[in-house]
């Protein structure tokens, strides 16, 4: 079971949050200018990666807040929790692999 | 290869079964290979099945990273079915369905394949009008489709509480839905595979897909660099990795998807039994485990393993359905990585790059479709288009809109 950092609450239980996938994928600003792959990638095509994943989370269960995280999709290691508006943290520099 | 029957059984018996043929070679892989198939599970192995018996195409390799059938083939609750809502996935799954139906004979393997019945649970009038919609476009499309009362449920399963926190209220029932023996599905054709020519390479990981010209001519493997002609990716939960070497994105997302076994009892359930509602299925194998299917966890992830909550949202319902199996102990629990699509439907298709395709994105559902899925493949890698059980679920329908949305047939996991 995870433990996981709420930026505005310290560390909860996993069952108080849900995920919302990949984060930092910019809302198109010249929405009629753009063509159906351009659309087909903003919405549904993913990195999905196998290794660390900056991902959006939302805390249901305590202060319903929107916060990002960096994760490792092996492992599950939560390496930070940060506010929308901070900026990203780094991905640890050992490979890729946690 | 020697065909397996009564009298090789007998045969074999009288030398305590110390002399029996192995099932398929372990070959050192050649420099190329027509068709290079990622993958050694369900899925793969019947693509390169249906190439080396039905397409002329016997020059072909499978790579498997691990052991045959230790993915998702493995991992899976065995329930087959093909009571799907769209025409689209008629096509495919009812395809599968028919295959299914001869598949023992056809491989001469004993895939156990028991069309015991499989029966969909409503609890809510939404349910019932969700079960409505999708039985009567499941007969419209030709596929057998009841409805059952609860009276009928309750004949069905006399173990059942309808009454429970939220009632039964009706069913939907495919007579000719049922299970399969997962394991004996990924030997069955890997053995058929084998014995056409193909080349079932374990212990082989790929690590890099070679590609020149925007035209794929190889992969790197750990076992060395194997080129090939075409190249099938049928790697389920690693689809994203393999379309990330070849240099462009899948519209997929990994989870972990959890399922756990029970002691093994005496018989007590003779069909498949599924509640979308409340969230579980449970079926009975013939060793007498219950086997649990729970849901995915909704968090990207290639862990293997899913969290513990989930594990009591699917006991709970289990023992409300069947209070009964509230004494019983769970003897194993395990998650396998499923590649989600956004229309829970599948994705076969071509790709940016020439000559390699991908079959991936089966996501909670794909062991029912394993011999539809391999044949169609097959057969569209041998003509480098999708043939017209396939096209439907090209890659193109995430940029022209044209999804197949299964939300609901694609049932508990979501």
């Amino acid at each position: 079971m995870f433990i996981i950092n709420c930026p505005y609450c310290g560390d909860r239980d996993q069952t108080e949050f849900s995920c919302h996938g990949e984060a930092h994928i910019p809302r198109p600003t010249e929405t009629k200018k753009m063509t159906d792959e351009e659309w087909g990638e903003y919405v549904f095509f993913r990195t999905n990666p196998k290794g660390y994943h900056r991902e959006r989370w939302l805390h249901d269960h305590g202060c319903r807040r929107w916060f990002n995280a960096l994760r490792h999709t092996v492992t599950d290691e939560f390496v930070a929790s940060y506010k929308i508006e901070d900026p990203r943290p780094p991905i640890p520099d050992n490979g890729g692999q946690s | 290869m020697k065909a397996y029957s009564l009298f090789s059984l007998a045969r074999n018996a009288m030398s305590y079964h110390r002399n029996w043929q192995r099932a398929w070679r372990s070959p050192e892989p050649k420099k190329a290979y027509d068709v290079v198939i990622i993958g050694g599970g369900g899925h793969g192995l019947a693509t390169a099945y249906y190439l080396a018996t039905q397409c002329g195409i016997t020059n072909v390799a499978v790579l498997e990273k691990g052991w045959l059938g230790g993915g998702n083939t493995g991992r899976n609750t065995t329930i087959v079915r093909s009571n799907y809502l769209l025409d689209a996935s008629a096509g495919m799954y009812e395809h599968a369905m028919k295959l299914w139906e001869g598949l023992s004979q056809e491989l001469n393997y004993n895939v156990m394949f028991s069309q015991r019945g499989l029966l969909h649970l409503a609890h809510s009038v939404h349910d019932m009008q969700e079960i409505g919609r999708r039985g009567n476009a499941i007969y419209l499309n030709g596929i057998d489709s009841e409805f059952l009362t609860p009276a009928q449920v309750k004949e069905m399963l006399p173990i059942i509480n309808l009454d429970c926190r939220y009632p039964v209220m009706g069913g939907l029932l495919q007579r000719r839905g049922g299970t399969a023996r997962h394991d004996a599905v990924a030997w069955g054709y890997a053995r058929g595979a084998d014995a056409a020519g193909v080349d079932i390479i374990q212990n082989c990981e790929v690590t890099g897909v070679r590609v020149e010209n925007n035209k794929v001519v190889g992969v790197d493997t750990s076992r060395g660099y194997i080129g090939a002609g075409k190249v099938g990716s049928v790697a389920a939960g690693h689809s994203s990795v393999i379309a990330e070497m070849a240099g462009f994105k899948l519209p997929l997302e990994c989870y972990p998807l959890q399922a756990l076994v029970s002691e093994p009892i005496k018989p007590i359930i003779d069909c498949v039994v599924m509640s979308n509602g409340i969230h579980v299925y449970v079926s009975q194998s013939d060793k007498g485990e219950l086997v649990v299917g729970s849901g995915s966890d909704a968090y990207n992830s290639y862990s293997q393993r899913g969290s513990f909550d989930l594990i009591e949202h699917t006991v709970g319902p289990l023992c409300e359905l069947f209070p009964l199996f509230s004494r019983l102990r769970m003897l194993r629990q395990w998650a396998g990585i499923v590649d989600v699509t956004i229309d829970r439907s599948p994705i076969l298709s071509k790709t940016p790059v020439k000559n390699l395709f991908f079959n991936c994105g089966w996501g909670t559902g794909g062991f029912k479709a394993t011999p539809g899925s391999g044949h169609a493949f097959a057969h569209s890698i041998a003509a480098g288009e999708m043939n017209s059980i396939a096209a439907p679920f090209s890659l193109d329908r995430f940029n022209s809109g044209a999804l197949i949305d299964e939300g609901a047939a694609a049932a508990v996991a979501h």
